[in-house]
């Protein structure tokens, strides 16, 4: 018995010790990233270097050590959305922002979605759209994720709207969005099915269109 | 929105792409950046120091005085700077709520001249960031209070139409209204201590009786001390009944503590008045007597010391209650062991463990009578520890209620509590006034029409006509949350009309009709809708058809009061719409209200119903009486 205590006390000790470590650690990485020089990024995204200029002001004023964290993520999010909660669609913005799924959203990574969202071909916006559905990334959109994808979205209108949401309505989106997506019927969506239904569907190209002049 | 994130519009309306396949609807047009000017830096000049920053971090707070037009009041033509005639100093702070977000309260200004500054450059105390708060409201409640003892001495004019219980009522709480109430208070005060006094002087020795033995003056003069006895009681009682008749809520009168004091010091005359001789119960009668000495408690009504020092004792209950615990366990303690210790040694006073408990409580608190004291030695060692420790035991949590008692005294000096609870109180409202003020925006500019001019297949030519009123910044925002509502086809409402909504489609779940349907009686609209309500706007056939086959699908129609068009031809331009969406659209030349009109598609009714999609089954919807006539339901948002 009290052998165990020891071992017990030893290994809370350990974890202490390295959880000490790990959030040293990770201070330490917080607190310093930089991004890559001005010329790099305009290499790699297809931003004018004024406005990267712009992006990089406003990303470092809301996050003074250069990476934005989830929590962070989340609230800035929020922000938009006062009248109701935007924390799950934004876990799942966080999730295709983050590329290398490390954790955190640096300025690149930023800078890189920000690139293809608003100079990128439909193509690659739609390819974007496809990876933000496909919340475990496995090249298939099921009814449960998009229901999840769904449901987030009308979280996000709150509670005070007209006409009143109810239960069903985030599962009838998902019945309408499947019956128009889902071609061969065979209960998932895969990347060619929507890049082919979304380019022959006239208010989505549209809609696509709508970002253009955002920065 | 808070400002601070206004740099992360873009990158919201950019994640927006991410509703765009899931939306049903058309989205609107997102507002163009007309002057596409680059973000410029701009001069404020405060006083001849000059500071500089970029135009759009002041346009992050549009209803200040920096973020909103009002600056060009202030521009100077020559210099191309912006001059403002005010303290320099300060202006650093304000400028530094612009760039941060958060607003400090610097504790070397005066605290008037702060909040004159605020209010110039129309900033809101209340959004003071926590660490700064604490102390600007203590500052500001410290001046308030120093300018109202300025005031005090007016404020005793009599305030006109108070009625006679009231007067009485403020004549006894506060003594210094009138010479009524001042010699009132003084009787009492007055007999109150001579009530006492009798109390003592009736136990004391005076005079001789021929059996050689003392009485106490009360057997004495029996009669005397009754009629002075009788005569305090009397004015007590007609005291306290005053009191009551007079209190604005008698209830709580009764419990509280002053009044209980009062009824404890005369119910043992009154007590004594009705019992009778009774042998058995003159024990119980004498003990009652004790009781009047309860009547020196009523001097608290006179002191505020005497008050403050029962409210101290009162609040420090838990520290004496730890004094009391700690005394108690070192008590028993110390009595066992000095029981024990003294149990060989013959003609010990330590009879038992009961017994040493006396002799450990004058040990510890250091009194020392004598008449108990060890002889062993063991128990000699024993004694000096306890009376050692006693003095630490007690002097431990004494200071505690020492400091309590002066910062009660102190804080009883100035206002009450409950006043800082009503500025918490008014503080958070007011935050929440300003952070509520975003989503209030949208639906303020949405019942302003704003948005219609941002549907997608509207023309494009309204745009000039429109006033701008909204800063860019809040357009797009405002464009990103009509994208939302389009994507999710649910539209965002303030509380109150969503408590109408909610009830209406509560009381309408019996009979199965649609709430658009029968809430045409209910949604009130203005006046302005009320007479749209016989004009129709000729629809622009010129839109993309939905796929909500919803009945419940509302979207939002310019209205010109102006043109007034017959209901047929309403009607007819109805039924020439391509059916399934409801999605309206019309040019206007003006802005007059904004409508929101629900059109139940009359897929039965119309002779173009496309019979290629046929409306999903939707538990909702109920069959359509007559879709010709008032299907159309106004309500203005």
């Amino acid at each position: 018995m009290g052998a165990l205590m020891v071992i017990f006390s030893l290994q809370t000790k350990q974890r202490r010790k390295m959880t000490d470590s790990v959030e040293d650690e990770l201070e330490l990485s917080a607190a310093r990233h930089r991004p890559e020089a001005l010329e790099q990024l305009e290499a790699q995204t297809r931003f004018s270097r004024k406005e990267l200029q712009i992006l990089y002001r406003g990303f470092k004023n809301e996050c003074p050590s250069g990476v934005v964290n989830e929590d962070t993520f989340k609230e800035i999010y929020s922000q938009f959305f006062p009248q109701g909660d935007a924390s799950t669609y934004a876990h799942f913005l966080f999730d295709a922002f983050d590329t290398d799924h490390n954790g955190s959203v640096s300025f690149e990574d930023f800078v890189m979605g920000l690139s293809i969202l608003l100079r990128g071909t439909v193509q690659e916006k739609l390819n974007w759209a496809f990876n933000l559905y496909d919340i475990n990334k496995d090249g298939y959109v099921t009814k449960e994720e998009m229901l999840d994808i769904i449901k987030s979205i009308y979280d996000m209108m709150g509670k005070c709207t007209y006409p009143t949401l109810k239960e069903e309505t985030p599962r009838q989106h998902v019945e309408i969005f499947f019956q128009k997506m889902d071609k061969n019927r065979d209960g998932v969506v895969t990347i060619d099915e929507f890049i082919d239904c979304c380019q022959n569907d006239e208010n989505i190209m549209k809609s696509m269109q709508l970002f253009e002049n955002v920065i | 929105m808070a400002a601070g994130v206004a740099a992360w519009l873009p990158f919201a309306r950019a994640a927006a792409i991410g509703w765009m396949p899931v939306a049903n609807l058309p989205m609107p047009i997102a507002p163009t950046n007309k002057n596409k000017h680059q973000d410029e830096l701009i001069i404020l000049n405060v006083s001849g120091r000059r500071f500089q920053t970029w135009r759009n971090t002041l346009d992050r707070y549009p209803d200040t005085l920096l973020g909103s037009s009002e600056k060009e009041f202030f521009f100077n033509e020559e210099t191309r700077e912006y001059f403002f005639d005010r303290d320099p100093d300060v202006f650093r702070s304000i400028l530094n709520f612009y760039r941060t977000g958060k607003l400090h309260y610097p504790r070397y200004e005066c605290i008037s001249a702060y909040d004159e500054e605020l209010a110039f450059f129309g900033i809101i105390p209340e959004i003071i960031s926590d660490c700064c708060y604490e102390e600007y409201k203590d500052r500001k409640r410290e001046n308030a209070e120093r300018l109202m003892d300025d005031l005090e001495d007016n404020k005793d004019s009599k305030l006109p139409n108070m009625t006679f219980r009231e007067t009485m009522w403020r004549a006894f709480e506060n003594p210094h209204t009138s010479t009524m109430a001042l010699v009132f208070y003084y009787v009492t005060g007055f007999f109150i201590a001579i009530s006492v006094i009798t109390n003592v002087v009736e136990t004391v020795p005076c005079g001789y009786m021929p059996n050689q033995r003392d009485i106490p003056c009360g057997e004495r003069y029996t009669e005397a001390f009754f009629c002075m006895d009788t005569a305090c009681v009397m004015i007590f009682t007609v005291e306290y009944l005053m009191r009551l008749f007079a209190a604005p809520s008698r209830y709580r009168f009764m419990r509280s503590v002053m009044s209980i004091i009062d009824v404890v010091a005369i119910l043992p005359y009154y007590i004594g008045l009705v019992m009778t001789n009774n042998e058995d119960v003159s024990g119980a009668f004498v003990t009652l007597r004790v009781f009047r000495v309860f009547r020196i408690f009523k001097f608290s009504r006179h002191s505020q010391g005497l008050r403050i020092l029962g409210y101290t004792l009162k609040s420090c209950a838990s520290e004496l209650g730890f004094l009391l615990f700690s005394l108690t366990m070192a008590i028993i303690i110390f009595a066992t062991v000095m029981f024990y210790a003294e149990k060989g040694s013959s003609s010990s006073k330590f009879t038992s463990i009961p017994a040493s408990f006396w002799y450990t409580i004058v040990t510890m608190t250091t009194l020392g009578y004598g008449d108990m004291v060890p002889k062993t030695i063991a128990g000699k060692i024993f004694g000096s520890i306890c009376s050692l420790s006693g003095v630490l035991v007690i002097a431990l949590p004494v200071p505690v209620i020492v400091s309590n008692f002066s910062r009660i005294y102190h804080q009883n000096q100035r206002a009450d509590k409950r006043r800082a609870q009503k500025v918490q109180k008014a503080r958070l409202s007011r935050m929440r006034i300003s952070k509520s003020g975003s989503s209030s925006a949208f639906l303020h500019s949405k019942r302003n029409g704003l948005n219609q001019s941002l549907e997608l297949t509207g023309s494009l030519e309204e745009d000039q006509q429109l006033k701008k009123t909204t800063s860019l910044l809040e357009s797009q925002h405002h464009h990103l949350l009509h994208c939302l509502e389009k994507t999710t086809n649910h539209e965002f409402v303030d509380e109150r009309l969503y408590e109408q909504g909610y009830m209406q489609t509560a009381l309408q779940n019996f009979p199965s009709q649609s709430p658009s349907l029968s809430s045409e009686e209910g949604i009130t609209g203005t006046c302005c809708s009320r007479r749209t309500k016989k004009s129709m706007q000729p629809l622009s056939a010129t839109h993309t058809h939905s796929h909500t086959h919803n009945l419940q699908e509302l979207s939002a129609l310019h209205i010109q009061c102006g043109e007034r068009q017959a209901l047929n031809t309403s009607r007819s331009s109805l039924n020439l719409m391509s059916d399934e969406s409801g999605s309206l659209n019309c040019k206007s030349s003006g802005l007059v209200t904004t409508a929101i009109i629900s059109i139940p598609t009359p897929p039965s009714n119309n002779s173009r119903a496309s019979p290629d999609a046929p409306p999903p089954p939707n538990p909702d919807a109920p069959p359509l009486p007559n879709p010709g006539n008032d299907v159309v339901k106004i309500s203005a948002l």
